[in-house]
């Protein structure tokens, strides 16, 4: 524990860059995932194709992204900007067939209801289709959070800080204690990024507790 | 009044839905479309409002062509109530009832007002207003997606078999209500159903439909009743079995009424004018 007790400073502002890291790639690759899932559930012919795609680019191994990408982009190989880019691909690799999905998930009779009341296609999409799509896509958004802070951890290896130093400097100088803190804190990270969003799902979709509060269940009885 | 002029439908998978239909629905009047499954019913019902296009003919509100009309637009002028009520699961009762003056500009304020109202109209205690959809029975639901299709107080409302997943005593009960609200509202209804006698029940017209949309017999319930077109109709709409196949036997010099069943169906008080 020593080792934690005198580097206190340390994990704390390592963790704070961590967060501060992961925030972006999680909402850019949700935002960018939106319109290339909606093609892919609008479009049937497109949709193998898209989803094969993108889910390719998640089997690129992140050092080799890393490496790649800032050639590619005209980026320096320690810039922060080399690692958001790469991480925010991991996130629409995952997030685009969420989104599909979860378009897919909203029942077709009320999206035929609402375009016989008189929603024009767009305000359709983001008035209904869109937050009806809500519980699938935040399971996929869930998903994202946790890979991101998990991935983010190698950008280390490139020089860009996060709790990732700790695994790299732990091991180099032989502190197990280090390496476990950079462990604990990825994972707590993560857990902390999960429960926002769980939190803000209840928040923006009430009706999806009053649905699971309504069927009075018939009264248990217990069988001997 | 809506006017079909030889009007038919072929989705794009080939199949003739609707098959060079004529008709006209009277203003402030209910007319039923009734038929099996498949016989075209709902697609009718949907060229009506531009959920779907006609193939071919001309349909005309109050002597418009709605293919002039954009869908949208018509859309928010008439009312449409679904099966499954169609209700937005994610909005409160009183914003789904909201729902089309809003998208018209309505003030929130002002909409929810005439929202609450037209719970009163329906029969729907206000303590709803504040509930998901999911927090209703079924035939609550369907008294707020009739509320809904009233919100804007169209001329033309458009029932898809709105009572045909609720039980038959809330069916009975929403029919009922239906009557007494066409009584006090005088909409032009259009009203699909595969039940007869709920077709009789709420038609000023009644249309029975075969394959295709094709008109097997169109009049009032009394005059099918009276004169079944062919068999198809007399055998649709029960006119040789059951409790609308009534006989009289005399007993003891008075006349009762024994239907199909064998069941006693009442007395002859008084034989009505020829
Ligand atoms: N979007 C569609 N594409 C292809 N065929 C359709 C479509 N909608 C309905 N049909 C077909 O058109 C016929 C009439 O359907 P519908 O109007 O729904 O009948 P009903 O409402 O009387 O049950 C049926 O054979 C049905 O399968
Ligand atoms: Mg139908």
């Amino acid at each position: 524990m020593t080792w934690v007790l005198n580097n206190l400073g340390l994990i704390i502002e390592l963790t704070l860059v961590h967060i501060r890291l992961s925030i972006l790639p999680i909402m850019l690759g949700f935002v960018i995932a939106i319109p290339l899932g909606w093609v892919a559930y609008r479009y049937r012919l497109t949709r193998g194709l898209i989803l094969t795609l993108v889910g390719l680019l998640y089997t690129i191994p992140s050092l080799a992204l890393f490496v790649i990408l800032p050639p590619l982009l005209g980026i320096g190989f320690l810039s922060e900007a080399n690692v958001l880019i790469a991480l925010t691909i991991y996130a629409v690799a995952i997030m685009a067939r969420s989104v599909a999905e979860a378009l897919q998930s909203v029942d077709p009779d009320v999206r035929q209801a609402a375009t016989a009341v008189g929603y024009s296609s767009w305000s359709r999409f983001w008035t209904v289709d869109f937050p009806l799509a809500g519980p699938v896509l935040l399971a996929g958004l869930r998903v994202v959070a946790v890979s991101t802070v998990s991935l983010l951890t190698v950008g280390i290896v490139v020089g860009v800080q996060s709790l990732g130093y700790l695994f790299t400097n732990g091991f180099q100088r032989g502190i197990v204690e280090e390496v476990l803190a950079g462990v604990v804190m990825t994972v707590i990270v993560a857990l902390l990024f999960d429960g926002a969003l769980v939190l803000l799902g209840r928040a923006l979709m009430p009706w999806t507790r009053a649905a699971r509060a309504l069927p009075a269940s018939p009264p248990r009885v217990a069988m001997a | 009044m809506i006017e079909f002029r030889s009007v038919s439908k072929r989705f794009d998978d080939g199949t003739l839905a609707v098959d060079d239909f004529s008709l006209v629905m009277p203003s402030r009047q209910t007319t039923v479309l009734v038929g099996s499954s498949g016989s075209g019913k709902t697609t009718l019902l949907r060229m009506i409002n531009r959920m779907v296009d006609a193939t071919s003919g001309e349909l005309e509100i109050d002597g418009e062509n709605v293919s002039t009309i954009e869908p949208v637009q018509l859309r928010r002028r008439i009312g449409y109530v679904m099966q499954n009520s169609g209700l937005l699961p994610h909005r409160r009762v009183i914003d789904n009832i909201a729902t089309v003056p809003r998208l018209n500009g309505v003030p929130k304020k002002q909409a929810h007002e005439r929202a609450l109202e037209l719970m009163d109209t329906v029969g729907l205690d206000r303590d709803m207003a504040e509930r998901y959809p999911s927090q209703l029975s079924g035939g609550q639901q369907q008294r707020v997606g009739v509320a809904r299709g009233l919100a804007v107080d169209p001329n033309i409302l458009l029932m898809d078999e709105p009572f045909g997943a609720v039980d038959p005593i809330v069916r009975a009960d929403l029919q009922q209500e239906l009557l007494r609200l066409q009584r006090e509202l005088d909409k032009t209804v259009v009203f699909v159903t595969h039940d007869i006698d709920e077709a009789f029940l709420l038609g000023d017209q009644v249309v029975i439909l075969e394959k295709g949309g094709r008109i097997a017999q169109k009049g009032t319930p009394a005059e099918i009743l009276a004169h079944p077109a062919s068999d198809f109709v007399a055998s649709f709409i029960g006119a040789d079995r059951g409790k609308r196949a009534l006989s009289i036997q005399t007993i003891d010099g008075a006349q009762v009424l024994v239907d199909g069943d064998g069941n006693l169906a009442g007395r002859l008080v008084e034989a009505g004018p020829a």
